[in-house]
């Protein structure tokens, strides 16, 4: 008999999400889809406001990664007064830099959390381990010093957040043309030295080493689980800078084919030229894709992974993460890595990228500069402004129109957890055949490998769909007539 | 002529008429206040001052003080009645501090952080009241308005003295208006000077938000009851 089975909630992920599973008489996998379930509006109700107060409102979609929506929205705000990339005005050198090391920050914090408070528990205990135990508490009784690093990693994340933006969670530093801070020398050095309670930079940078040996350590004794988990091909998307190596915080839409040949690169104010969005009546998340392939072969990949496939390098500035990055290029003699679980490898690199970037940051003495904030000559609003950063999840995209006195007439929000929309389904697709395909019974351990190829994006479906209120995660499985045959929710 | 009073069971000499609410600040008792501003004529408007007086609630800001006069200020049901005008005055606006430029900066919120406010005890109206931003430099955040009438009273065309904002309707149908002509006459000193006296984030000054970083916000470097017992008038 057909079955359907269903994970509602998927768990340890950021927001609300549920699988559904259909398996035919054989029990053969038919159908899988990850379901975003929930609703939240924010593109909607911004409508009105006034067009500065956008990336204060709009970075309250997400707990995780405000400070990449803040800076989304303050890159269409320059834009829209007449001081941004879209008229080609260069941001003051102060502004920026302090820009760049708040969402450094974030990226580090936010990464960690995902890294050792999400995915390490399955590295450590296995993904069949009971569920009581492959969690982050799990992990305090088996290794209680790294959980100590842990929480001290990500606490120096949020510290260089609160540094910049004044509150470790949706504070305010980016303005129209600039920030309303600096970085005084008393909290450079705070960051760089470390006290009481906080770590050094010198201590960031070993603990992220050691973040990324313990990936190495696990690949080294489960590679044929790590490399043949969920290998879903997918282009590559990321920002690059004019070398072709990422940057975070602005460049160029890039994306890349398996052998990393480019297939588009695009000014990112040009994007309705080149995607489209689609919808499916299952899910509130959007499907977007690039209007010249089409939605099957035009949708891509962001995130870590695509971030670390797409750039040709880390530059000389930041040895440790380069070095590790050639590492990661050589795996797959230069292609296009798709192996979804290779995801938490490019994290924890990007982990020690965004520590030697901070490293870097601090030590440059424009972050104590005076000018702060670019002012628009008479004229120059242009009501509209389109604003990309590389997001911890992938390129996160905000657009607006304001009209001339001043209030918001629309917005579009293209965050990272929707572009990678089909990749997601895929992964869900190719690990239920692989663990559920042909079992007549199913285990926990089975269905928990489907919240896991979905974790490795470390998706948020808030800030993706804008889904209000609780939604835990469901897995479902359902037989040829439609009846549940099994359910998992949380 | 000074005159003797007494503030919760404690005697002080005033001035005979000064004002009840500036009478405790000089002997360092605070009395919240929203619309009344020390060294402006009083607007009565907000009640959040009430307080007291020989056994009747009134308004502090309204009452000059008088010999032999017994007023209670922290005795708990008067206190109690002041911290409920406030939840009111959340309750029927769209008070969203998390995103108000004015945050740090709010005299709402700093005196909703003086009484200990954690939340409103009564329904929020969400009210529905359209934005006015048709002015050059101003944008009304009607939804924020408490009606203190300050803006009414103390903002107005420097040429003809004519007011620049005024009400509307009555009652739940009140609504912050603003004459558009004369607002657009206002030199960029009297619009900053509107928007900071506006004790919300109703009267805001087009395209300039959050120039102070957290931390460093007027109630963030010194408390709205340190200010009033200092006697600050702006």
């Amino acid at each position: 008999m057909s079955r359907k089975l269903v994970i509602d909630p998927v768990t340890r992920i950021e927001g609300h999400g549920k699988v559904t599973v259909h398996l035919d008489d054989n029990n053969r996998v038919t159908d899988a889809k990850l379901h975003v379930v929930e609703f939240r509006g924010f593109e909607k109700f911004i409508q009105g406001h006034p067009y500065w107060e956008a990336p204060m409102l709009l970075q309250r979609i997400c707990g995780i990664c405000f400070v990449s929506h803040h800076l989304a929205g303050a890159k269409v705000l320059d834009d829209i007064t007449g001081v941004g990339y879209s008229t080609g005005v260069e941001m003051l050198p102060t502004a920026e830099k302090v820009r760049r090391l708040g969402h450094y920050g974030q990226q580090l914090q936010s990464h960690v959390t995902a890294y050792f408070y999400l995915i390490v528990p399955e590295m450590l205990f296995g993904m069949d381990a009971p569920p009581e135990q492959r969690n982050v508490l799990g992990l305090v009784e088996a290794n209680p010093e790294l959980v100590k690093r842990v929480v001290a990693l990500r606490k120096w994340g949020q510290e260089v957040i609160k540094t910049v933006f004044g509150k470790r969670m949706h504070g305010i530093s980016s303005v129209p043309g600039g920030v309303n801070k600096g970085v005084s020398i008393a909290e450079r050095d705070r960051l760089l030295n470390g006290e009481d309670g906080l770590l050094s930079m010198d201590q960031v940078i070993e603990y992220a080493q050691e973040g990324l040996q313990l990936f190495y350590d696990f690949h080294e004794k489960h590679r044929k689980q790590v490399d043949g988990f969920a290998e879903v091909p997918a282009l590559n998307m990321s920002l690059v800078d004019d070398s072709g190596n990422v940057d975070y915080y602005h460049g160029s839409m890039r994306i890349v084919d398996k052998n990393k040949s480019i297939v588009a690169e695009l000014n990112y104010h040009d994007y309705l030229d080149y995607f489209a969005e689609a919808t499916e009546e299952w899910s509130y998340m959007k499907f977007p894709y690039l209007k010249e392939l089409g939605r099957e072969a035009g949708s891509v990949r962001v995130g870590p992974l695509a971030r670390v496939n797409v750039t040709r390098s880390y530059g000389d500035s930041t040895p440790l993460a380069q070095a590790a990055l050639e590492r990661f290029h050589e795996y797959t003699n230069g292609r296009a890595n798709d192996m979804t679980l290779h995801t938490n490898w490019a994290r924890a690199i990007e982990i020690l990228h965004s520590a030697e970037l901070i490293r870097e940051l601090l030590n440059d003495p424009d972050l104590q500069g005076e000018q702060l904030i670019l002012m628009p000559a008479d004229n120059a609003w242009t009501g509209e402004g389109v604003g990309v950063v590389e997001a911890p999840r992938g390129t996160l995209l905000h657009h607006y129109r304001a009209d001339e006195e001043g209030a918001i007439t629309s917005v579009n929000l293209v965050v990272a957890t929707t572009q990678n929309n089909t990749v997601m389904n895929r992964t869900v697709r190719s690990v239920a055949e692989e663990y559920l395909g042909g079992q007549a019974e199913i285990t926990e351990g089975m269905m928990n490998a489907i919240e896991v190829g979905i974790r490795a994006y470390d998706p948020c479906l808030s800030c993706a769909t804008h889904a209000m209120g609780q939604m835990p995660l469901v897995v479902s499985v359902y037989d040829a007539g439609g009846g549940l045959v099994d359910e998992r929710a949380r | 002529m000074s005159v003797r009073i007494t503030i919760d069971g404690k005697e002080y000499k005033a001035g005979d008429g000064a004002t009840l609410v500036d009478v405790a600040a000089d002997n360092g008792v605070y009395i919240p206040t929203l619309c009344y501003k020390r060294g402006k004529p009083c607007l009565g408007t907000c009640r959040t001052c009430s307080v007291r007086v020989n056994g009747n609630v009134m308004a502090a800001c309204t009452v000059p003080v008088a010999d032999g006069m017994e007023v209670e200020v922290n005795e708990p049901e008067v206190a109690n009645m002041r911290k409920m005008l406030v939840e009111l005055l959340f309750s029927e606006g769209n008070h969203n501090c998390p995103s108000c430029e004015k945050s740090g900066r709010c005299e709402l919120q700093a005196v909703g952080y003086e009484l200990e406010m954690m939340v409103s005890r009564f329904p929020y109206r969400f009210p529905v009241r359209p934005r006015e931003h048709a002015a050059k430099h101003i944008w009304l955040e009607r939804d924020r308005c408490i009606f203190c009438q300050r803006c009414v009273q103390f903002i107005r065309d420097r040429e003809t003295g004519q007011k620049i904002f005024s009400i509307d309707h009555r009652g739940s149908h009140a609504s912050i208006e603003i004459d558009v002509k004369l607002a657009d006459r206002m030199p960029p000193e009297q619009v900053r000077e509107a928007a900071r006296l506006c004790p919300v984030g109703c009267i805001l000054e087009k395209g300039v938000g959050y120039d102070q970083p957290i931390g460093k916000r007027k109630f963030e470097i010194k408390s709205i009851r340190e200010r009033a017992l200092e006697r600050e008038r702006q």
